[in-house]
């Protein structure tokens, strides 16, 4: 059997999460073994329009870019949504906030008007065309990347976890961010990531999304023995998982 | 040789970003020499609008996934700033520290692997894995230590969580440290090796020069008492080639070094101090500091004949490999003074109050300032960032507008690639363009 070709694609985003694969570091080695990486622009000068997966970075935030992702869609038999940015439309959603003419006069001022600052509403990849696989995490993580290639080249369906980020924080034994008075997402977000921020002493951003069903009855419990409520968890959605 | 020349690099590969080379030639006459970037403008500053003080740096992190640790530095000092928010020496140590990692694993990244095909003729650094195994395992061993420090002092490899305007929510165990230092010491023969593999290929490196304005941070006061003044990535006043004597300005009025202009024949925010032009980064940084470099920092350098005042762009690769070696004996000497020290927990206490902020921070690729303003409800009111690729595009376009004349008798295939590799050698990281940029450049 020939390798798969594979090429790595990216739109708006900060390409951090491709920067992971970098950072795979000596196991990179094996991967290129293992497939045929036919374009990355990031990493390589070569360029093909034959893939058989693409791994797409970034959200969509202009006409252009729509009809680019749509030819890429085209050409790949499997699509994979690479990170934040292309799974929910991460950060790059907060813009979905505002007014669009005002986010532009705001950063561009009286050149806000100029043809090629056109900005569309930010979109997640799944949002304009169909996406098989979805690595989620802004950044993503490495060995989850990982485990999703191996399971595709072994021809098996990758698995996502469908649970939420509290069970990985609870078996690194970190002590929960709502005891230190802080509104922490980990309740009602997908898993896979490990737990990072909560083990370095943050909250959960939220990066990886809603797990799937997410148990609104805990989340509710958890945010009355806190006197909290749930608009007070929506508004700590903002930062990565804006509409 | 042919006299007309069509060259049109949409989205150059091996940089971050997306950037376009466009250059027509017809019968010896240069009709269009152009530095354009497409990049989707993504709009940060409007977005931090309504955030709190303590989500600012994990937002305007995303700016750039390769200097994700110096945008978050950069933008907790600012906050800091605007909150006038004091840290402890030890939160400053380990910050600095968390900075070298970046420094480091930037430019092997960008040196090893962008940058080396370039020299060794080939067009990624794939087809180097067999031609050249021990090289690039060494490559990526430098690039995996780098990676480990970033991930022990911020909590992961990539978008810190370990900052907090007001200090650290997590600083390392003096063991973790004491690993790390092995960890260091040890690839400092890998980063001779490396510099000896980049050396034996340094002919390649174009023969071109173009005078030009150097920006970088100075810092003529050490940082503490009992420490050396240094060459300084974290700390200082912005300072330039062309100051001639006159003191440095404080980073807080970068806006008045930066002077971001739209071009009359562009749309593009472009910057300039006291020329045309001005260049950040490693040679930048070089041509202020070198005398502060760490003792293998300077071999390095002589191993090159990289000398201060050089003006050939290419060299900034060069530059970057005495930083690495200057970084790595930094920070040996900084996990020195922690444990020395000893390290504490420390506790994190935020007044706040409506204020103005500004900071400026060395990112790998350059100098880098943010500014924030707050209400006094703690929400952000205004942002505003100017990134090392924006100050440096007006003078790729110069640079340009020199080595195509100069080369163009090269013939179409060569002179593209000496300028891709122009492009690269600025190390440039064109998704941080919180501004929009769209360079037009007709003759």
């Amino acid at each position: 059997m020939s390798k798969p070709r594979v090429a790595i694609f990216d739109f708006a985003c900060c390409e951090g999460c491709q920067l992971q694969i970098v950072n795979l570091e000596e196991e990179i080695i094996d991967l290129v073994g293992a497939v045929d990486v036919v374009e990355w622009r990031e990493a390589m000068s070569e360029q093909s329009h034959e893939y058989d997966i693409a791994i797409v970075e970034g959200s969509i935030t202009r006409p252009e870019d729509e009809h680019r992702l749509q030819i890429i869609r085209s050409r790949a038999k499997i699509l994979i949504a690479l990170g934040a940015c292309a799974t929910i439309g991460g950060v790059n959603k907060m813009k979905n906030n505002f007014d669009l003419n005002e986010v532009k006069r705001c950063v561009y001022g009286k050149d806000a008007e100029m043809p090629h600052l056109a900005t569309t509403t930010t979109r997640a990849l799944h949002e304009v065309v169909d996406v098989d696989f979805k690595i989620h995490g802004c950044p993503i993580n490495g060995e989850e990347f990982k485990q999703v290639v191996r399971d595709l080249l072994l021809g098996k369906k990758p698995v996502i976890p469908t649970y939420p980020v509290c069970v990985e924080c609870k078996a690194k034994e970190n002590v929960c961010r709502y005891e230190y008075d802080e509104i922490c997402l980990g309740p009602i977000i997908r898993a896979g990531c490990g737990a990072p921020c909560p083990s370095a002493g943050w909250r959960c951003f939220g990066c990886r999304g809603l797990v799937d069903n997410p148990n609104v009855d805990a989340a509710k419990e958890v945010m009355e023995k806190y006197n909290l409520t749930v608009d007070d968890l929506k508004q700590k959605m903002v930062l990565f998982n804006s509409k | 040789m042919s006299k007309n020349i069509n060259i049109n690099v949409h989205h150059i590969t091996r940089v971050e970003g997306h950037g376009n080379i466009v250059v027509n030639i017809t019968d010896g006459t240069i009709e269009t020499c152009q530095w354009q970037v497409p990049e989707a403008p993504r709009f940060f500053e409007a977005m931090v609008r309504g955030r709190r003080y303590d989500d600012i740096q994990t937002i305007v992190s995303r700016i750039c996934g390769i200097c994700s640790i110096s945008h978050s530095l950069v933008a907790t000092r600012a906050v800091e700033d605007a909150l006038k928010l004091e840290v402890s020496e030890q939160t400053d140590l380990v910050r600095h520290l968390m900075h070298y990692s970046e420094q480091l694993q930037s430019h092997v990244l960008h040196v090893g692997y962008l940058v080396a095909p370039d020299l060794f003729g080939e067009k990624s650094v794939v087809p180097l894995i067999p031609k050249a195994t021990d090289a690039v395992k060494t490559i990526i061993k430098a690039h995996r230590v780098a990676n480990q420090m970033s991930a022990l002092l911020c909590g992961r490899i990539t978008h810190p969580v370990t900052l907090t305007p007001g200090g650290m929510t997590r600083v390392p165990t003096e063991d973790e440290l004491r690993s790390l230092k092995k960890e260091l010491e040890a690839i400092v023969p890998d980063l001779v090796t490396i510099c000896n593999v980049v050396l034996s290929a340094a002919e390649a490196l174009p023969d071109f020069t173009r005078e030009t304005e150097y920006v970088s941070l100075k810092q003529n006061q050490p940082q503490y008492k009992g420490t050396l003044q240094e060459y300084t990535f974290y700390h200082g006043d912005i300072t330039s080639t062309d100051l001639n004597g006159k003191p440095p300005v404080p980073a807080a009025k970068w806006e008045s070094v930066a002077n971001e202009y739209v071009h009359p024949q562009s749309t593009a925010k472009w910057t300039k101090w006291h020329r045309d032009a001005y260049a950040a980064g490693a040679l930048a940084r070089f041509n202020n500091n070198a005398e502060l470099l760490s003792p293998l920092g300077k071999k390095v350098a002589e191993m090159f004949g990289l000398k201060k005042g050089c003006c050939n762009p290419y060299f900034n690769s060069i530059a970057q490999l005495a930083e690495c070696a200057h970084v790595v004996e930094g920070s040996l000497e900084v996990i020195d003074e922690l444990l020395t020290r000893g390290l504490k927990p420390e506790k994190v206490k935020v007044a706040l109050r409506a204020g103005r902020g500004h900071a400026g921070i060395e990112a790998p690729r350059g100098i880098l300032f943010h500014s924030y303003e707050f209400d006094k409800n703690g929400e952000c009111v205004w942002g505003n960032c100017c990134i090392p690729t924006n100050q440096n595009h007006a003078n790729i376009q110069l640079d340009f507008e020199k080595l195509v004349p100069q080369f163009m008798d090269e013939g179409q295939d060569a002179l593209r690639q000496k300028m891709e590799m122009l492009v690269r050698a600025y190390d440039p990281c064109i998704s941080c363009s919180t501004h929009y940029l769209d360079i037009e450049f007709v003759k």
